[in-house]
Formats: structure tokens, C-alpha cells, sequence
């Protein structure tokens, strides 16, 4: 019993891979059917890439303040999602939830206030 | 809710006064002195909230069974507070020395200790996971910390890459346990493995521990999980591997244990079993490799380095036991660790003062009997006691762990722990040896501890003290099962 | 109050922390010896307050043990840190500290100007702390912690002018001298531990009073208890000087004149007395090992006795002294007599430590010589020094009312009415007519008669007030100290009970005595009276002969070394007893150790083993390191070959 049901929870995600697989398969044949056969050269090969060269070394040099931006984004950015599923919930969670929330508002403010004194902000 | 916060007093005390460290750091411009008051102020408070919620009541929970309270994680609480103090006292001077005092040392050390205490007090896999990451990544940025050095840099990418990569096995590991247990919580999960019945898919359950194991094993330096070890503890500056080399590997078996306890609750059974064979093998190889590899090194911080993986098989040994000897041998263990190792990497510390090139080879302290009498006298202290010959503390640690072993009938895993006690007397009495017997044409000029002095004398203290009346500590070890 | 027992030991340690750590730093000798001697000073206090404490309880109460801390606890195994105050050890603590605090007074004289002030202090502090443990101790093991401690404090105070010269047979420097006490000592010690096996083994326990009340219930088997009681008793023999480890005592006389007095003759000698004596029922229980204890006592007493005649060594006349009065203690403590071997203790303490004293007086004043041949006439320059020293010497021959003829006569009865009526007696009579002797032949030699010494180049003086100050008190000491044991046969007018001692000692030996059939009868036999009046005559005979043959300068004493040759050189000689050890065991291991243990065992076999595992090692950590790359996907592609393993094993195996 406990094994058939694993088989048929997953049913949908098997036939998902399937089809999956499928697709991206058939597609690679069609193109090869499809495609125009003439006027082999380099630039009609090209990948079309919007006027930026696509070869070249992949290790390009950022300036660090990028990655630092970047990151706090990224830190605060994902810190806000959490409030998105205490919002729909917040009615249950009553006033522990509220209190919860302050705090951890609290602490995201002190690294907020942490990365501006510290000058994580400003460009030069 | 209140009653919640009283009960786990130290965890959010120190969570609030290490952001007010990161604030007031940032605040104020060349406050480094006063920063530093302020956490060893804050280090203290939390010991005496340790202190306060040390005798509440068995089983006592907060925040719906997420965390214990009081008893066993208030325990390592004040351990690992000890450690942060003697690590912050000695700092100063050690970050002074190298010109690279910053705030933010302070604060990382007191978030890395807030992660221990989450930890320690662990009642539920998602928060052992939190204080683990909390910690982990304090130390991946204070190993770090000299960002101009290159061996400190290297260790640090090393630690974090290895890092992030058994990681990735420990949540799996905790991704089967629920997926067999069908909780995160440690009750609900000690329910579920009860019994006949036992789990949904015991296979499941077991491949989980195992990675669990796996992944709790490397953060304590277990073979052949060690490696990054003597590569980061030697990269690391040397301030930064005492605290690491002790209150890291403390927090990480004070994760081990009520986990075990939690997951192998018939130590009869065929799985608690097999658990103890995997520990005990672990256990072996570990002291084996650890002493063998010390014996060959030239550099004392990689010396050490290889010694504390050691001593991380010694204390597995209690793990391997799996009885309430067993498990308050490795707390008292842990306890007289913190004091010998600290000590050791502090003198280090003390006698390198921030240079990357003094001290750091053991020829380097041939002759400093003569040169530093009261420094060569508190090493031998440190490497009596590691060696484990009494008076010291270390020797009553090995003692608790050999008959825990003993008494669960791992005779064989003790004669492995007594042959490489023997095999590890060589590097440790090497140093004494030239420590003393050596003559050393480099002069010296005057070098005071300064504030480390306070660190030293506590550590030897406390060396002493163990050794002296280790009935003490061993008592409360007891008590906390 | 009683709980307060843990600071009668607690002072010294403090002592001993002071002046040795920072004895140094502090520039002033006044003040180095000031807080050595208060710290025994407090001690005293504590211990008097206590024993105070003691006689207002009724006498079955007056036993406490304050438990300090656990100290060793492993199975079934467990020993702690505990004092036991009761009428034996206050008793000793009060002789250790009270005569310990007099002679740290009198060595703030002594070592005046000496270069290593401060570690001399030091050392009697952890000495007195030491023998504190050992006597307050309420197990073997913490005694035995003592028990070594006083040996340790012992080596390093013979040795202690590690630098000078010391002559004896295979002895050259005082250091020499330290070793041979540390070794005569080392091997009753052994006799000690092994006891301590023994006893751990029959009674599962090491505290005394629990072992020697299992012991009384239900004695074990006869054999055992005899090991058991002739082990303590080696032990004995070796810290208290008895034949045949008798030998280090007079060579331990290398060592200031001080100590000499404190740990030679007063303090830690006598441990053995209180190793027996806190025992007693162990011991009552194993009636050979009291005979055999009883006869070393009695050979131990004629033998010392007889080789003191002969000596010309100021110090060592008292040491030879010294052993022979500890055999008389051993003689009592082998028929039963506990009270009275305790009461010669005590006695002894008081006048030997005067003696001693008196002689480190004689010896400062005449610039450290020391052969009392080349004394004499030193009456008159050292009134003080003279008149404590006679008597203390009236007091060690035995003459009435002085302490040593309460506690001598007491012995020489005990040993007269319980140890076969006769031999016993007759030996130990001699004894006491050779001590009567080579007492008073000192005293004259070194105070009487004509100067022997060199006017021009020694110019004896009387010594400071620091040092005549504790000469006094225990002069006065040695005068009054019998009454407290006053024997039934002079004392039955006055009270029941006139000895104050036994009625305070007695229900620490209640167990032993039953045991041994004692009861508390009082008779009075004429033929203690006369025994008592011989004894007196004894004495009296033996301080005539000396009077006669050197109060004033003769030829009679050269004559008679002339006629007994023979007798004469093996005295002086002391029986050859050094130079037999010498050739029998010494030499012998001495051949074997270098021949067999350093050639070919240590060499070859354990050289050889260790080299062996050590090469062994260190390839196998050669090839470890290999392992260690430094590269850090080596260590991933490590870690996931574990993972592998270790999740493959859980799975199948």
C-alpha cells in the first residue's frame, strides 16, 4: 500500500519529465528539419545577442562596489519576502505575531543603520 | 511569551547586545576601545543570565518546544562565554600588536557565540540548523579577518567552500530524518523513533543520521572530515583558532549529544548498535590520524591544529559510549579543553604579537625557558595537561572518557585512545623539552601579555583547579543528564 | 566550632605561598620570618581553640571529621580531603604547631644573614602544612600525602646547604646526605602503599575509623592482619628511624640545626608513633606484629643508645639520642602501652627539641664548630643556653619531677608488667643508664671542664633574644610537661584518675585495649615502686659515672677506649652498620643497575622498542601528510569518499 501510493503521488511529476524531455528533444530535431539550409557564414551562425560581442572571456573584471550593492539587495530584498506569508496569516498569529515582526523589523533596521554608518551606501 | 524570554534569558540578551556592539561600532569612529568593554561587559551579563537559568527545572522549553532552557545549554552557555573572555581579553593586545582593530571582530566573536547558544539549546532541527549557520559563518569571516595576509585569506575561502558543502549534506540529512520521522521537532521525533513500530521508512531514518552525523562531524573535525582543519586553524589568526579550535568544537558536540540521544533511544537496539560502531570507528581513526599527523609537523599552530582533531576523537569517544558517563565525560572534557587549548593558542598569540613570522615554528621556542620563564612554565602547564598527565585537568577528562568507553564495552577503542595518548606525548613533551633543554641564539626583547595575562593566568587556573578537584565540575556534569 | 579544623593546616599553606613565591620581592628578613611564624602562630591558636572546644564535650563526642572536599571518587573507590579532630590528633597538632611556632621564632636568629632566607621559611611552612595533613587525615591516603610531603620537606631541608661538605660513609656533600634520608624513607613507604593495597582490599575503605572498627566486628583472617600490621610498621620503621632503616637519621643531621630539632626530633620521627597509634586495634589484633614491633624497639633503643657514648659530634649524640628514645616509644606502642608511647612523644617533643635547640645555640656561638672536643667551659659565656640545656638533659636521664622520668618510667613499667616480666625491662634499663651517660657526657664536655677551643681565633657569645626566648618556654616545658601523666602509683592520693593523658586518650584506645584484655584496673603493686626507685637509681648511676669521668680533664675515658679497643672502635664506628649496607645492597645494586638494567635493558630492549615505534610513527605520519595536499577539492573528493563509505556501511553492512 505504502509503496503503491508513493507511484501515484508522483504520477504527475513522471509525466511531467516525460513530457519535458519530449519537447526539448523533438525541438532540436525540428530545427535541424525546418531550418534554411544556404548562406552557411560565421555572422549568420552568430548567436543574436544585441549588439554586444558574445565572445570573450567570461572572467570580466566588476568593480567591487557592484557585488556589494548587489548583496544587500539581495539580503534585504529577501527579508521582505518573509513578511508576505506573516500577512496572510496575520489575524492567527495575533499578537505573538505582531511582537515577532516588530523584532525582527528591529533587527533588520540595525543592519540597515549598520551598512549606511558604515558608508555601504555611497557609490565613492 | 515573557516567561519565554526569561527562561532562555541568554540567547536573545546576547542577540540584543551583540547588535548593540554592531551599532555602537558603527556609531562611533575609533571606538574600538570602547566596543571592547562593551562586549566583555556583554559576555559577562550573559554568563550571569547562564548562571540564572542554570537550575530551572528539567525539560523546561520556549518558544513551542524550539528551544530547552536552563540545565544543559545553560552549561555550555557559561562555557562558552568562558571562552569568549579569555579569547576577547587576549585580543586586544594580539589586534593592537598587528594594527588591525576593528569593531567588527567584537561583535563577530559575540554573534558566533550567540549561534552556539542556539545550539546548545536546540530542541528542534531547524534551530540546530540556524545556530550552526549563525556560527559558521562568524567564523568563515574571522578566519578571515586579516584581509591582507594571504593565509588568511586562503583559510577562509577553504573554510567556507568545505563549509558550504557538507552543508549541503547536514540538511539533507535532516530532510530524511523528517521525511521519516515526519517532525523537525526533537520530541516529536524521539516519539516517532519509538518502539516496534519505529519510524515510516527506517533505511530513510538511518542515511539520515548518518549524514547528520557526517555533517556534525566535520564542524568538530572528525575523520576524514579534518582536513580543512589544520589548514584554516594554522591560516586563521591565532586569536581567532583558540576560540575556534574550543568553543567550535564544544558547540558541536554539545549539538551531538541530545541529538544522539533523541535518535537512538534504546541503546540496545540494532541501530543504536550500529551507531556506536560508526562513532567508535570514527572515534579511533580520528585520534590515530590526528596524533600520527602531529608528530611529523614543524609549525605549532599546525601542530596544534592536528592535536585538537585529536582530542575531537578522544571526546567522540564518549559519544561511541553512549551512557550518561559517557556523554558528562565529554562535558567535563570540553570544559578542561577550552581551558588547556585556549590557553596554548593565547600564549602563541601573546609571544607572536600580530607578526606572522615570530613564534611559529617549534624551533622558535627552543630556549624560551630562559628567555620568558613564567610563558614557558604556563605552555608546560597547557601541554602537561593535553598530554593528559595529572595533576591536570586533562588527564581527569581522558579518565571519565576511557571508562565510559570501557564500561560500554568498547575495550578495544580504549587501547587505541591509550596508544595514541602515548604516540601524542612526543610532540607535546617535544616542547617542553626544547622549551627547556634547549639553547636558542635568537635575542629577544622584553614582550609583555598584557591584557592576554588575565587569559593565561585564568586558563592555567582553571588547568589546575580541574586537575586538583575535578569531582567539582564532574558533579555538575552528572547533574545536567 | 569543630568545622573550623581545615584552618589549622590552611595557615602554614598560606605561609608557604608568601615566602615562597614572593619571599624574595619581600626585602626583610624580620618580616619573612614574621609571617612564617604567624602563620604556625594561628595554627596553634585554631588548634588550642579546638582542643578547648574538645574537653567541653563529654568524652564519646569528642570525635569530628570536617569533609573540605572529594577528592578522588572512581567506582567504588572514593577518598576526600577530610580532617579528623579528635583526642589523638589534637594532641599532635598542638605538639606540631606549638613547637613548630617556637622554632620558627628561633630560626628568625638562626638563619640570620643566611642567602636562601626566604626558601628556608618556606620549606618548614610546607613542612608544618604537610604533617598537619598527615596527623589530621581522617583516611591512609591523605595521611600518606603527608606522610611523603614531610619526606620531601625533609630531603630538602637536610640538603639545604646543598653546597657544603658533609663527611659519613659514602656521604660527601649534604646532598648525599638527603638522598640516603629520601631512600631509607622510600623504602618504607613502599611498606606503607602496599599496606594501603591490603587494607583498600580487606575493608573496601581507607578511612580510619570505619577500617579499624570493620577490623574490630569482624576481624579478618590472622595472616592478613599481620601483613597488614607489619607493613605500616615498615613504613614506620623508615620515617620514624627504627633498625633497620635506622641509618639516615644521624646523617640527616647535614641540615640546619633548626630543622634538626623540628622535623628530627619533635615533629616528623614521630609520625610513625601516630601511624601505629591511630591503628592501634589493627594492630591490637595482630599480636605477632606487636611482638616483632616491640622487639625492634628495645635493640632499636640499646643499639642507638650505646653508639651515642662514643659520638663526639655535638648533634650527632642527640640524633643517636633521639633514635634510641623513638625505640622506647616503639617498645610501648609492641606491649600494648598506646598512652604511654604518645606521652613519651609529647615529652620528648618538649626536651629533645630544647636539646636541639640548645645545641644550634652552642653551635652559632662557637661559628658552626661542632665537635664537643673542642668545646668545654661554655658556662659562663652562655648562662641562658647552659641552664635550659641542663635541663633539658636532667629531663631526658629521667629524674624526677621532670617530664622524662613520667613518660621513661611509664614505658619501662608497662614494658616491665606486659612484655614478659624481665628481658625487655633489663634492655631497656640499659638504655636509659647509656642516655643518663652520654647525656651528662655531652653536657660536661661541651659546658663544663676547661676551654678546648682557640681564644684567639672563637670568641663564644650568648645567642639573641629570638633564640633564648623559645629555649626558655621549653625549658619550662620539659620541667612541668610529666605532670600531665601522673602514674596511678603517685597520683592515687589526689584523684582516681591522675593521668590526665590516659583519661583523654583513653577512648581512642578503648577498642585496642579491649581487644588486647585491658581494662581501666588500678592497682598498686609494691614491685612498681621498686621498679620506679630503680629506675631512679639507673639514672643517677649513669649521670655519677659521666660526672666522674669528665667533669673535669682526665686521661680515665682515653684509658678505657684503649683497654676495649675492639668494643670501642665498633661503637664509634656504629656497629659497621653503614659500611654492611654499603657492601651488601648498595654496591650490589649499584653493579646490577649499571650491568643488567642500563646495558642491556634500558639499552638494547627499551631503547631499542622505543626507537622502533617512533620510526614507526613518524613514516606512518610521513605518509599522512602526503594525504594533506592543501588543495581544497582533494579534501571535498575525501570528504565525499567518506560520505560514501560511511553511507554504504549504514545501508548494507
Amino acid at each position: 500500500m505504502g509503496e503503491n501510493n508513493i507511484v501515484v503521488s508522483y504520477l504527475p511529476l513522471i509525466v511531467m519529465v516525460a513530457v519535458g524531455f519530449v519537447f526539448g528533444l523533438s525541438n532540436v530535431f525540428l530545427a535541424e528539419i525546418l531550418g534554411s539550409r544556404r548562406n552557411k557564414t560565421n555572422v549568420k551562425l552568430d548567436t543574436y545577442e544585441c549588439g554586444m560581442e558574445p565572445v570573450k572571456t567570461a572572467r570580466e573584471r566588476f568593480s567591487v562596489k557592484f557585488y556589494l550593492v548587489a548583496m544587500l539587495f539581495i539580503v534585504f530584498d529577501i527579508e521582505i519576502v518573509f513578511m508576505y506569508p506573516w500577512a496572510v496569516k496575520f489575524r492567527e498569529l495575533g499578537e505573538i505575531g505582531l511582537v515577532a515582526m516588530l523584532l525582527f523589523m528591529a533587527l533588520l533596521f540595525a543592519g540597515f543603520v549598520y551598512v549606511y554608518k558604515k558608508g555601504a551606501l555611497t557609490w565613492d | 511569551m515573557l516567561q519565554d524570554f526569561l527562561n532562555s534569558a541568554p540567547i536573545p540578551l546576547l542577540s540584543a547586545l551583540a547588535t548593540l556592539v554592531m551599532l555602537l561600532d558603527a556609531m562611533k569612529r575609533d571606538g574600538a576601545r570602547i566596543v571592547f568593554g562593551f562586549s566583555v561587559f556583554s559576555l559577562t551579563a550573559a554568563m550571569a543570565a547562564a548562571i540564572y537559568t542554570m537550575f530551572l527545572p528539567d525539560k523546561t522549553t520556549a518558544f513551542n518546544n524550539m528551544i530547552t532552557c536552563g540545565g544543559y545549554g545553560a552549561y555550555f552557555d557559561i562555557v562558552f562565554c568562558l571562552g569568549g573572555v579569555l579569547t576577547l581579553l587576549a585580543a586586544r593586545p594580539f589586534l593592537l600588536a598587528s594594527n588591525t582593530e576593528h569593531g567588527e571582530f567584537y561583535s563577530l566573536i559575540l554573534f558566533s557565540i550567540c549561534g552556539m547558544f542556539l545550539i546548545a539549546h536546540s530542541n528542534n532541527l531547524l534551530t540546530l540548523f540556524i545556530g550552526i549557520e549563525v556560527m559558521s559563518v562568524s567564523f568563515y569571516i574571522l578566519s578571515g579577518y586579516l584581509r591582507t595576509s594571504r593565509f588568511s585569506i586562503e583559510a577562509s575561502l577553504k573554510y567556507f567552500l568545505l563549509g558550504a558543502f557538507i552543508t549541503g549534506f547536514l540538511v539533507y540529512g535532516m530532510a530524511l530524518i523528517y521525511g521519516s520521522a515526519g517532525a523537525l521537532g526533537y520530541n516529536e521525533i524521539y516519539q516517532a523513533v519509538q518502539g516496534e513500530t519505529g519510524a515510516r521508512f527506517p533505511m530513510i531514518l538511518l542515511l539520515g543520521m548518518g549524514l547528520l552525523i557526517i555533517g556534525l562531524s566535520f564542524k568538530s573535525a572528525i575523520f576524514p572530515f579534518h582536513q580543512w582543519a589544520p589548514d584554516v586553524y594554522q591560516g586563521a589568526p591565532t586569536i581567532v583558532t583558540a576560540f575556534m579550535s574550543t568553543a567550535g568544537k564544544a558547540a558541536a558536540f554539545s549539538a551531538f549529544i541530545p541529538i544522539l540521544a533523541v535518535l537512538t533511544p534504546e541503546s540496545s537496539s540494532p541501530v543504536a548498535a550500529k551507531i556506536g560502531m560508526l562513532l567508535a570507528v570514527l572515534s579511533a581513526a580520528t585520534m590515530l590520524v590526528g596524533n600520527i599527523s602531529a608528530v611529523v609537523q614543524k609549525n605549532i599552530k599546525r601542530m596544534l591544529a592536528y592535536s585538537s582533531v585529536a582530542h575531537a576523537g578522544y571526546m567522540m569517544m564518549g559519544l561511541a559510549a553512549g551512557s550518561v558517563r559517557g556523554a558528562s565525560g565529554i562535558v567535563f572534557y570540553v570544559t578542561a579543553y577550552m581551558f588547556m587549548q585556549i590557553g596554548a593558542f593565547i600564549l602563541i598569540s601573546a609571544l607572536e604579537r600580530g607578526s606572522e613570522e615570530r613564534y611559529q615554528n617549534l624551533e622558535d621556542y627552543a630556549g624560551l625557558a630562559k628567555k620568558h620563564p613564567v610563558m614557558a612554565a604556563l605552555m608546560s602547564v597547557f601541554m602537561l595537561s593535553l598530554t593528559g598527565i595529572p595533576p591536570f585537568a586533562g588527564f581527569f577528562g581522558k579518565y571519565y572518557l576511557f571508562t565510559a568507553a570501557i564500561e560500554s564495552g568498547y575495550t578495544w577503542l580504549t587501547i587505541i585512545a591509550v596508544i595514541s595518548s602515548v604516540i601524542s606525548v612526543y610532540f607535546y613533551i617535544g616542547l617542553i623539552v626544547a622549551m627547556y633543554f634547549r639553547e636558542s641564539d635568537v635575542q629577544e626583547q622584553d614582550s609583555r601579555p598584557g591584557l592576554a595575562g588575565i587569559s593565561l593566568v585564568i586558563s592555567a587556573a582553571g588547568v589546575i583547579i580541574l586537575g586538583v578537584i575535578p569531582q567539582f565540575i564532574d558533579k555538575i556534569a552528572k547533574s545536567l543528564f | 566550632m569543630l568545622d573550623l579544623a581545615y584552618l589549622i593546616p590552611l595557615f602554614p599553606l598560606i605561609g608557604f605561598l608568601i615566602t615562597g613565591f614572593f619571599g624574595k620581592k619581600l626585602k626583610s628578613e624580620a618580616l619573612i620570618g614574621g609571617i612564617a611564624s604567624a602563620a604556625v602562630g594561628l595554627s596553634f591558636a585554631v588548634a588550642a581553640t579546638l582542643f578547648f572546644t574538645l574537653t567541653g564535650l563529654p568524652a564519646d563526642a569528642r570525635s569530628h571529621t570536617t569533609y573540605i572536599f572529594s577528592w578522588l571518587a572512581a567506582g567504588n573507590f572514593n577518598v576526600d580531603v577530610a580532617y579528623q579532630v579528635d583526642q589523638l590528633s589534637i594532641v599532635y597538632a598542638l605538639i606540631v604547631t606549638g613547637i613548630g611556632t617556637l622554632i620558627h621564632i628561633y630560626s628568625m636568629g638562626y638563619m640570620h644573614g643566611d642567602k636562601s632566607y626566604p626558601r628556608f621559611f618556606a620549606y618548614l611552612n610546607l613542612f608544618i602544612f604537610m604533617m598537619l595533613n598527615l596527623v589530621l587525615a581522617n583516611n591512609f591516603l591523605l595521611t600518606f600525602l603527608g606522610w611523603e610531603g614531610v619526606g620531601l620537606c625533609s630531603y630538602l631541608l637536610i640538603g639545604f646547604w646543598y653546597d657544603r661538605k658533609f663527611e659519613g660513609v659514602n656521604i660527601r656533600f649534604t646532598g648525599d646526605a638527603a638522598n640516603k634520608a629520601f631512600i631509607a624513607n622510600r623504602i618504607g613507604d613502599f611498606g606503607v602503599l602496599i599496606a594501603m593495597f591490603l587494607i583498600y582490599k580487606t575493608f573496601g575503605t581507607l578511612e580510619y575509623n570505619a577500617v579499624n572498627t570493620a577490623a574490630a566486628v569482624a576481624p579478618p583472617d590472622a595472616g592478613i592482619m599481620t601483613a597488614i600490621a607489619l607493613l605500616l610498621f615498615l613504613g614506620s620503621t623508615g620515617k620514624s628511624a627504627q633498625l633497620p632503616l635506622a641509618v639516615w637519621l644521624p646523617d640527616a643531621m647535614a641540615g640546619p640545626t633548626p630543622v634538626s630539632a623540628l622535623i628530627h626530633a619533635a615533629t616528623m620521627v614521630t609520625a610513625g608513633i601516630f601511624l601505629v597509634a591511630r591503628n592501634a586495634t589493627l594492630f591490637a589484633l595482630a599480636p605477632d606484629a606487636m611482638t616483632v614491633v616491640a622487639v625492634v624497639g628495645v635493640t632499636t633503643a640499646l643499639v642507638a643508645a650505646t653508639i651515642g657514648i662514643v659520638q663526639n659530634d655535638i648533634k650527632k649524640v642527640l640524633a643517636y639520642s633521639t633514635v634510641s628514645q623513638l625505640g622506647f616509644m616503639f617498645a610501648a606502642l609492641g606491649v600494648g602501652a598506646f598512652t604511654a608511647a604518645v606521652f613519651h612523644v609529647m615529652t620528648h617533643a618538649f626536651f629533645k627539641a630544647l636539646l636541639f635547640l640548645g645545641s644550634g645555640s652552642v653551635i652559632h656561638g662557637m661559628h658552626e664548630e661542632q665537635d664537643i672536643q673542642k668545646m668545654g667551659g661554655l658556662k659562663k659565656y652562655m648562662p641562658v643556653t647552659h641552664r635550659t640545656f641542663l635541663i633539658g638533659t636532667i629531663a631526658i636521664s629521667g629524674i624526677p619531677p621532670l617530664a622524662g622520668f613520667f613518660s621513661k618510667d611509664e614505658i619501662l613499667w608497662m614494658t616491665f608488667e606486659h612484655g614478659g616480666h624481665g628481658p625487655m625491662w633489663i634492655i631497656l634499663a640499659i638504655a636509659a643508664f647509656c642516655t643518663a651517660f652520654y647525656m651528662f657526657r655531652l653536657y660536661y664536655l661541651t659546658f663544663g671542664g676547661k676551654e678546648r677551643f682557640d681564644h684567639h681565633r672563637l670568641h663564644p657569645h650568648e645567642s639573641p633574644v629570638t633564640m633564648t626566648l623559645p629555649l626558655n618556654v621549653l625549658a619550662f616545658l620539659s620541667v612541668v610537661g610529666g605532670f600531665l601523666g601522673v602514674p596511678y602509683a603517685l597520683g592515687f592520693f589526689a584523684s582516681d584518675h591522675p593521668n590526665l593523658l590516659e583519661n583523654w586518650l583513653g577512648p581512642i584506645f578503648s577498642q585496642a585495649n579491649g581487644i588486647l584484655g585491658r581494662g581501666e584496673h588500678h592497682s598498686i603493686h609494691a614491685i612498681e615502686y621498686v621498679l620506679m626507685a630503680a629506675s631512679i637509681a639507673i639514672a643517677t648511676a649513669g649521670i655519677l659515672l659521666a660526672s666522674k669521668l669528665y667533669k673535669e680533664e682526665s686521661e680515665k675515658p682515653a684509658e678505657l677506649a684503649r683497654k676495649f679497643k675492639g668494643a670501642y672502635n665498633l661503637l664509634l664506628h656504629k656497629y659497621r652498620i653503614d659500611e654492611i649496607y654499603q657492601a651488601l645492597v648498595v654496591s650490589f645494586i649499584y653493579q646490577f643497575s649499571e650491568r643488567f638494567l642500563w646495558k642491556v635493558f634500558d639499552v638494547k630492549i627499551v631503547d631499542g622498542l622505543i626507537n622502533g615505534a617512533a620510526k614507526t610513527t613518524q613514516s606512518a605520519g610521513e605518509s599522512l601528510r602526503r594525504i594533506q595536499s592543501g588543495v581544497t577539492q582533494n579534501y571535498a573528493l575525501l570528504m565525499i569518499a567518506g560520505i560514501v563509505v560511511i553511507l554504504t556501511w549504514l545501508a548494507v553492512g
